[in-house]
């Protein structure tokens, strides 16, 4: 007698037909992205010979090092802030029981994932100016307070996650161990919940990287970030020189991405 | 006799949630557990004994009662402040940490000098047998050993109690039986008093100097293992603590009339009308005839040393008997029978 099969998504008609048009439709543009981008000719759609010079343009751009700089500096303050502050929330949301008002605190902590990102640029764009003219201080700390702000969703989800997956009897167990509060963190909670915090930090500092909307929003004249000045050079004439940029930036994110799976995978 | 008082618990009570939906783990209970004492809290699961446990380790906060440790107040000591120390059931061995960091960590936390912490984690191993496994993480060792460890790591800090919940419940039967005589050496080496959660009442009669039977949050019986398993108060705990076989009867002339219009000459005290007889399975002997109750065989169990007999007396009620083996008599499924019980050794209880 023939053995009843389970449902299989595999075996319906087109499955493989939509699969690899899916996966064309996804890849087939970066592709071409990353083959121009070492094209010896000027154009971005016209193959002339295999080169790296438009590396070598983006690299001795000082445009470009100055705003690769800068996105760096705001990434890496914008995901130790949001860390941080994602890590405090996570432990106030886990580390204790079922309390009134639960749903509307992960809503409030997660409103960037919801929000229209145009609504909070704009909001940001008000609200910063107002404080520009009161302060008169015109750094990059707008901005880093901005990234810092939409970043805490992305690190509080990896963060909590670990949490939720790490028994409380770790902590029972270092309090009934002498440990106050304080230590039973430091020696027992924080050392488990490192590659949690890690991850998190690691989503933070993509997220941030890749920002266009609200860094386009919040930035003050001269404050171009990696992103909003290749967006800046498509309004004038397109070189492969974006190509070059933008694959450089594929291959940071593709890094730090795989090192995020590394993390979240280890110890489990 | 110099019986100073470890652990002091009066009218505990603990209720979880409030309102309709309010649960009562534990109601008025109040034992005084002796220093240097093996105490073991033995009940069926749900009983409260790990609650109970919880209170004295300071997770949990009575709902009322007072305990006290030494004759102080210790009902709302947080539990980094109590010099107690548990066992847990699931070992809660940190991941992180070798064997001796794990070990260390109760010192450490006390502030002790690293030198001080290192020499009694040396000690503290070699007394569990586990000085070469000092830089091992637990996931590496074994379920026996990591139940060493966590023995260990409670044991280091010297505290005054030494809580155990259910520490042996994951461990098979072979293990458990090492541990077992393993638990009591190092209860007697280092004089700690111990209180010990079980739901196996044979591991409680081993292995305690007293015992303290739970049901439904109450406190049932306290006593020596003998006092619980020869006395027992009621039928509950007569049912829990090893076989038991229950006969009714009443009370007649002195004499406790059964079913089968036999009357016994147990020793009685003041029960009249119904009452129930208890009657250990080791203390009902068969003969093949004479005079006596009247049984035939329904089921024999060969146990090694012991056989069970399994009997249906002439009223139909049942009475397992245990019979060594190597008696004369040996008996098949069908054989009719005489019964003797041995009349001092029945316990009445009240109907």
């Amino acid at each position: 007698m023939a053995k009843p099969r389970a449902f299989d998504v595999t075996t319906l008609p087109g499955f493989t037909l939509i699969a690899v048009l899916a996966f064309i439709l996804l890849y087939a543009p970066i592709v071409t992205l990353v083959v121009y981008s070492f094209n010896g000719g000027n154009s971005v759609n016209q193959w002339g010979g295999f080169s790296l010079d438009w590396y070598a343009v983006a690299a001795q751009n000082e445009a470009v090092q100055a705003a690769t700089a800068r996105s760096l500096i705001i990434a890496l303050w914008a995901s130790v802030i949001s860390t941080t502050l994602a890590t405090m929330a996570a432990l106030g949301t886990t580390r204790r029981g079922k309390f009134r008002g639960q749903t509307v605190i992960y809503i409030i902590i997660n409103q960037p994932l919801m929000v229209p990102e145009i609504v909070t640029a704009v909001a940001l764009l008000i609200f910063f100016s107002s404080v520009k003219i009161a302060t008169g201080y015109t750094g990059l700390g707008y901005l880093i307070l901005a990234h810092s702000a939409f970043c805490i969703p992305f690190a509080y989800l990896p963060i909590k996650a670990r949490l939720e997956g790490m028994d409380t009897s770790m902590e029972t167990a270092a309090a009934d161990l002498y440990a106050s509060a304080w230590q039973s963190f430091r020696y027992v909670t924080l050392p488990l919940l490192f590659p949690g915090v890690i991850a998190g930090a690691m989503l933070a500092f993509i997220i941030s990287l890749d920002n266009v909307i609200i860094t386009e929003f919040v930035k003050s004249a001269g404050q171009d970030t990696l992103p909003t000045y290749m967006l800046g050079q498509l309004r004038r004439a397109l070189t492969p020189e974006v190509n070059a940029i933008s694959t450089a930036l594929l291959v940071v994110t593709v890094l730090i991405l795989t090192l995020f799976v590394f993390v979240t995978k280890k110890r489990d | 006799m110099n019986t100073e008082i470890a652990i002091d618990a009066r009218n505990v009570g603990k209720i979880y949630g409030k309102g309709s939906g309010a649960v009562s783990a534990l109601g008025d209970v109040s034992l005084s557990i002796e220093k240097g004492e093996f105490f073991t809290l033995l009940g069926p699961s749900g009983c409260g004994k790990t609650t109970l446990l919880r209170c004295i380790a300071g997770f949990e906060t009575p709902t009322s009662g007072v305990i006290s440790l030494s004759g102080q107040d210790i009902t709302y000591t947080p539990p980094n402040e109590r010099p107690i120390n548990t066992v847990f059931q699931s070992y809660a061995l940190f991941p992180h940490l070798t064997v001796a960091q794990n070990v260390g960590f109760g010192l450490k936390m006390q502030g002790k000098p690293a030198a001080e912490v290192a020499s009694a984690v040396e000690r503290v191993l070699a007394l569990v047998k586990l000085e070469d496994f000092a830089t091992r993480l637990p996931q590496q060792l074994s379920g026996g050993q990591q139940q060493r460890v966590a023995l260990a790591r409670a044991l280091a800090p010297e505290p005054q109690v030494l809580l155990l919940d259910e520490p042996l419940s994951a461990l098979d039967l072979k293990l458990r039986k090492e541990m077992q005589s393993e638990l009591k050496r190092l209860q007697s080496e280092t004089g700690i008093t111990f209180i010990f959660v079980t739901h196996d009442q044979e591991e409680a009669l081993t292995m305690s100097n007293r015992i303290a039977v739970m049901s439904a949050g109450a406190l049932l019986q306290v006593g020596s293992p003998h006092e619980i398993y020869d006395r027992p108060v009621n039928r509950f705990v007569a049912d829990f603590i090893g076989e038991t076989n229950f006969l009714s009867g009443t009370v007649d002339q002195g004499l406790v009339r059964i079913g089968t219009g036999d009357a016994l000459a147990v020793s009685l005290k003041d029960e009249t009308g119904a009452v129930t007889l208890a009657i250990r399975p080791e203390h009902v002997s068969l003969r093949p005839n004479g005079a006596g109750i009247g049984a035939r065989i329904v089921e024999t169990t060969y146990l090694g040393t012991d056989t069970h007999y399994t009997l249906a007396l002439i009223d139909d009620s049942e009475l397992v008997a245990r019979v060594q083996s190597n008696s004369a008599d040996r008996y098949t499924v069908g054989d009719t029978v005489v019964v003797e019980i041995d009349t001092q050794a029945v316990q009445v209880l009240k109907s």
